[in-house]
């Protein structure tokens, strides 16, 4: 049976061509990888190339012909041996099929799964607690995981023989050592690779960056390595990791060392993104990032690490991720927030109740999955919420936070929902204005009594 | 002063490889070669789709490194990926069928040609970034360390990736703490339609890791032999806790970058002649033939055996069925 030649596909977004030039004529042998002719696609004039070895038997499109479309026969090509009586009824039915077996597809978008949007059991602590402070909670949070688990190692600038740029690590090299304790070079792009390497080979790498700002020399690897693998594997391989480090507005230090990245992080599937507020959170979700299978991005905030608090002594103690905490209970009206911002949402609500206002404050904690369920549930109480972040408006988490409240409880919303943001411009260094750049408890305070309809 | 290139020592010692072994290039290089242009020729139907960049006039490169590692090193490369799989022993027929986006794809037709992974051959991927798969071969690499299992990473990237500035972030680790890495660049003369002149400061890229202290070393890459002594140099080097290694495959991709490329950037002649005079599949066939290893027959039935594998897996590739709509929402996360 001769082989038919069909009009290729030369680039991704063919679909038909002009038939250029015949390189070959009927009659010549050909080889497989040979030139036979010469396609003019939608870009660019190319050659195509025999796929088989044989006898060019029968042009059937001319030199010159145009639209031809992709996969119609355009020559026959004799096997070795065949006689050329075999031209004749070689076009009789078999055209190859080329239609994949579809799957029952839905050809528009196909909705998540409806399963599972409620979050993660949190066991209630009975145990002891000590009085330390943010810092200290997340270095006990990596020394009892790298007691526990080999295979978890932290990496970065500074974190060991120097003890930390924020002391956070505090301690582990002398623990440790410098196996598991690793300074690195100033180098975040590579760095950050290389944690997502040993990941893929099953290492359980923390990764410090000295700040987030200085992730964005490796938000590559952060989304196309780590957060995208297991999925284009189809499962194969996934990446356990956490990246860590302060996160946010720090104190006088300008536009580029003062910026939050909850929202850059939150926009990838593939990406858990934490966010704790108190030293209990910033134990337990280090631990539980630590273990968690799945890359994790951890932000801290600089100018909590010296803060105290209450935090459980019990090793085994993690706070599950996705889970949000309602930090002080009101009827009025829901204030969101996380990391630092939470403590400016607390001192509105002091000052809220002062005048009669009694605010819900939620600690989001985990920012990607976000705690719907608990949000949900608080606003059908309050029936507003007013949304708290350093970050930028544009596209923030509070734009977020919005969109699912009119998807998930829009019947109970009484007023528009409210939101708090960082000034939409680059971190000023002058005190004054850097003031006004970051929300403050009087200007939560203000959107509160706004979607109160309060004066 | 001037700076001394430092070379490492190279052993010539002429390689005594077995006539089983001098085969099993053969088949293994035929095997990648059929693939590819059967590949070429499914792209063509529009079986394949987007970026498929075929590897085809480099074959000696991947399966002479092959021969010079064992079954726990572990190997990362960039999107130009097929053949490093075959040589890894992946199966055609899942790879055929990622590259038609089917179920039975390595990723399940989630990944598509530049994205595969088997954890079983230690194969880890398939990367898109260019140069992003050397730290990530360090991160390997480092792993093989941390573990003190004895393993080698080879990290493979292109004469264009090499001057991305992460391949020297991690050339600098990889240094610092003597990892297991062996850096094969490819130097197939053309980054995309950039030729190695038009790109690198520097053309000798086999001496990229001078400054870090780096033994580096040209190897013909068009002779899979001279492959497998460099690699043999290179990963005992690796082995042996002395850190990392660069080795600068002089080779040629005979198909344009990918498939939609009308490669104008260099002459029909250059193509032909490297055709003709260096291929990697014949170099090798002549010798086998003047040896007395293979004749005609032998040669028929390998090319028999091939065609069968190649056949096989592109019929797999055309009935594995597309995957199931539900698997959209699959693999995003693993359960904590
Ligand atoms: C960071 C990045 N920049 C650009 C591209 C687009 N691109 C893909 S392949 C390529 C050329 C790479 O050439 P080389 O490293 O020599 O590898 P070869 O294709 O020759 O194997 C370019 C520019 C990319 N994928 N990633
Ligand atoms: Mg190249």
């Amino acid at each position: 049976m001769p082989i038919q030649v069909l009009m290729p596909a030369l680039s991704p977004t063919m679909t038909e061509g002009k038939l250029a030039k015949w390189l070959k004529s009927e009659g010549d042998k050909v080889s497989s990888g040979d030139a036979i002719a010469e396609i003019e696609t939608d870009k660019a004039t190319m050659e195509m190339e025999a796929a088989e070895d044989g006898l060019l038997g029968r042009i059937l499109v001319p030199a010159g012909a145009e639209n031809i479309a992709v996969n119609t026969p355009i020559a026959l090509l004799l096997g070795e041996g065949e006689a050329s009586t075999a031209l004749d009824g070689a076009m009789e039915g078999h055209i190859p099929s080329t239609a994949p077996v579809r799957a029952e597809a839905p050809t528009s978008l196909m909705p998540a799964p409806k399963a599972a949007p409620t979050a993660p059991e949190e066991r209630e602590h009975a145990g002891a607690t000590r009085r330390m402070t943010v810092r200290e909670a997340l270095r006990d949070a990596m020394a009892e995981e790298m007691r526990r688990d080999p295979a978890v190692f932290l990496m970065g600038e500074e974190v060991g023989q120097y003890q930390g740029a924020y002391k956070v690590s505090q301690g582990l090299l002398d623990e440790f050592g410098p196996e598991r304790i690793i300074d690195t070079p100033i180098t975040e792009s590579g760095f950050a690779g290389l944690g997502v390497g040993a990941s893929f080979a099953g290492l359980k790498p923390i990764v410090e960056f000295m700040t987030f700002n200085f992730s964005m020399q490796a938000i590559d690897h952060v989304i196309n390595s780590a957060a995208k693998t297991l999925y284009m594997g189809g499962g194969q391989l996934g990446s356990p990791i956490v990246f860590r480090g302060p996160n946010g507005a720090a104190a006088r230090v300008g536009a580029q060392h003062s910026q939050c990245f909850a929202s850059w992080y939150a926009h990838v599937p593939g990406l858990k993104v934490v966010a704790p507020y108190s030293g209990a959170d910033a134990k337990g979700l280090l631990k539980a990032a630590i273990r968690d299978p799945n890359p994790v991005v951890f932000l801290e905030h600089e100018l909590l690490y010296g803060q105290s608090f209450d935090v459980p002594e019990d090793p085994e103690w993690v706070v599950p991720l996705g889970k949000a905490k309602i930090e002080r209970a009101g009827r009025d009206v829901t204030i969101c927030a996380f990391s630092r911002m939470v403590h400016v949402a607390l001192e509105a609500a002091e000052s809220l109740a002062r005048e009669g206002i009694e605010a819900e404050v939620i600690n989001l904690r985990t920012i990607r999955p976000l705690d719907v369920e608990t949000l949900v549930a608080s606003v059908k109480r309050t029936n507003r919420v007013v949304t708290v972040e350093e970050g930028w408006p544009v596209a923030g988490i509070g734009s977020e936070i919005a969109a699912l409240m009119m998807e998930h409880a829009f019947d109970w919303l009484d007023a528009p929902v409210g939101r708090v943001a960082g000034a939409d411009v680059p971190m000023p260094y002058a005190a004054n204005l850097e003031r006004l750049a970051l929300p403050q408890p009087d200007t939560v305070v203000a959107a509160c009594k706004a979607v109160c309809y309060r004066k | 002063m001037a700076i001394r290139p430092r070379r490492a020592k190279v052993d010539v010692a002429s390689p005594s490889a077995s006539p089983e072994a001098l085969l099993g290039h053969y088949r293994d290089m035929l095997l990648i070669r059929r693939f590819e242009e059967k590949a070429g020729q499914l792209y063509g139907m529009g079986l394949i789709a987007g970026f498929c960049h075929l590897y085809i006039g480099q074959e000696a490169v991947v399966v002479g490194m092959q021969a010079a590692i064992g079954g726990g090193d572990s190997v990362i490369t960039s999107y130009r990926d097929h053949g490093h799989m075959l040589a890894c022993g992946m199966d055609p027929k899942g790879v055929m069928a990622e590259l038609t986006g089917r179920a039975g794809g390595y990723s399940k037709g989630k990944g598509g040609s530049m994205h595969m992974f088997s954890r079983e051959k230690n194969f880890y991927g398939g990367h898109g970034i260019v140069g992003a798969q050397v730290p990530l071969g360090t991160g390997l690499a480092f792993a093989h360390k941390y573990r003190k299992d004895g393993g080698v990473c080879l990290a493979y990237l292109g004469d264009g990736a090499v001057n991305q500035g992460q391949v020297y972030e991690s050339f600098n680790m990889a240094a610092l703490w003597k990892l297991p890495l062996i850096v094969i660049v490819e130097n197939n003369k053309y980054g995309m339609g950039t030729s190695v002149e038009r790109a690198s400061a520097s053309t000798e890229l086999y001496r990229r890791g001078e400054a870090y202290g780096i033994p580096g070393r040209p190897v013909d890459g068009m002779d899979v032999l001279a492959v497998k002594a460099a690699g043999d140099e290179a990963v005992a080097h690796a082995r042996s806790g002395k850190g990392p290694f660069v080795l600068e495959m002089k080779t040629y991709r005979y198909r344009g970058h990918s498939m939609s490329d009308p490669a104008k950037y260099r002459s029909k002649e250059e193509v032909s002649r490297m055709r003709s005079e260096h291929d990697p599949i014949d170099q090798l066939r002549r010798k086998l033939e003047t040896e007395g290893i293979a004749d005609e027959a032998r040669f028929k039935d390998i090319d028999r055996e091939v065609k069968a594998i190649v056949t096989e897996a592109a019929e797999f590739a055309q009935t594995s069925p597309e995957p199931d709509p539900a698997e959209l929402w699959t693999d995003i996360l693993l359960p904590a």
